[in-house]
C-alpha cells in the first residue's frame, strides 16, 4: 500500500457508536502532521477531512479505519469502513441531507454537512459504497 | 480583539485557561452545529456555542479556534474542562445568550469571517 515516495503513513482504528472519543484519531493525525511540519492551512483541511469521516463512522458505522500517507507532493486520507452503507450517494452529497439520530445531533452532528465538507475541502474526492458492507472514502489534499 | 475584552464584555468567567487571557483573536463564530463551524470559520476565530460536550472542544482543535465561550449560562462537565486544558484550548462561560452575546462582540468591535474576508481582499 504505502508508495516508495513515501514519507511519512499511518493508520488508526475508530470504533462505531464511541462517542467519548469521536475525534480523537482526528486530532492524533492533526499533530502528526504538525510535527512533520506541514503547511498549517493545509493541515486544516485535512484534519476537517478526517474529523468529518472519522465522526460518520462513529455515527453510522461498526468499525473503520482511518489512514494517511504523506508523500512529497501530496497527502491522501482513506476512511474505510464497515457498516450499513450508503444507499443513495447522490443524495448523501447534497448539504442539508441526513439521517441522523436525535443522539447524533445531540453532539452537534448530523446536519448533512459531513460529506459535502470533506468534498469541499478535497482536491481529489473518490466515495464507494455497498449497502450491507460499508464505505469507502479516499480524499487527496495537495501540498 | 483580546480574550480578556471578550471576558469583560460577555462578564464571563474562565474555566480554564485564565494564563491565556492575552490572546488576540482575529473573528467569531457563533454555532450549535459543529459541522458548520468546520465548513465556515477561519483559523485563529473566536468560537460561541451552547453545545458543552467534548465535540465542541475536539472541533475547535480541528479547526484551529483559539478559544471557545459557553454560552446561556451552559456548563461543561469537568472531563470537558480536563479536555480542553489538555489541549491547551481555553474556556469560558456567559451567562448571556447566544444572540446577545454574539450583539455584545460585534458592538465592540468584533468581525465576522466574511469581514475578515473582505478585509483581507481590500488590503
Amino acid at each position: 500500500m504505502v508508495e516508495e515516495s513515501s514519507i511519512f503513513g499511518k493508520g488508526f482504528t475508530v470504533r462505531g457508536g464511541d462517542f467519548a472519543n469521536a475525534g480523537e484519531v482526528s486530532c492524533k493525525v492533526r499533530n502528526i502532521l504538525k510535527e512533520i511540519g506541514i503547511n498549517s492551512d493545509i493541515i486544516r483541511r485535512v484534519a476537517i477531512v478526517a474529523y468529518e469521516a472519522e465522526m460518520n463512522v462513529v455515527m453510522y458505522a461498526r468499525e473503520g479505519t482511518l489512514s494517511f500517507e504523506v508523500t512529497p507532493d501530496r497527502i491522501k486520507l482513506v476512511m474505510e469502513d464497515e457498516g450499513n452503507g450508503i444507499e443513495n450517494i447522490e443524495l448523501a452529497m447534497q448539504e442539508g441531507y441526513s439521517t441522523a439520530t436525535d443522539e447524533i445531533r445531540e453532539m452537534g452532528f448530523g446536519a448533512g454537512m459531513g460529506l459535502p465538507n470533506i468534498k469541499k475541502n478535497s482536491d481529489d474526492f473518490k466515495i464507494n459504497s455497498i449497502v450491507g458492507k460499508g464505505t469507502r472514502v479516499e480524499v487527496t489534499i495537495s501540498t | 480583539m483580546k480574550l480578556s475584552e471578550v471576558q469583560k464584555i460577555l462578564q464571563a468567567e474562565v474555566l480554564c485557561g485564565e494564563e491565556s487571557l492575552d490572546l488576540e483573536l482575529d473573528t467569531a463564530c457563533g454555532s450549535d452545529l459543529m459541522s458548520d463551524v468546520l465548513a465556515f470559520t477561519k483559523r485563529g476565530a473566536l468560537l460561541l456555542t451552547g453545545l458543552t460536550n467534548a465535540q465542541a472542544i475536539r472541533t475547535a482543535e480541528i479547526a484551529d479556534i483559539k478559544a471557545v465561550v459557553f454560552v446561556r449560562g451552559k456548563r461543561p462537565d469537568e472531563g470537558v474542562i480536563k479536555l480542553a486544558e489538555s489541549k491547551n484550548i481555553p474556556i469560558l462561560a456567559t451567562r448571556f445568550l447566544m444572540f446577545e452575546s454574539c450583539g455584545m462582540l460585534y458592538e465592540n468591535g468584533m468581525v465576522g469571517v466574511s469581514q475578515l474576508k473582505e478585509a483581507v481582499g481590500d488590503g
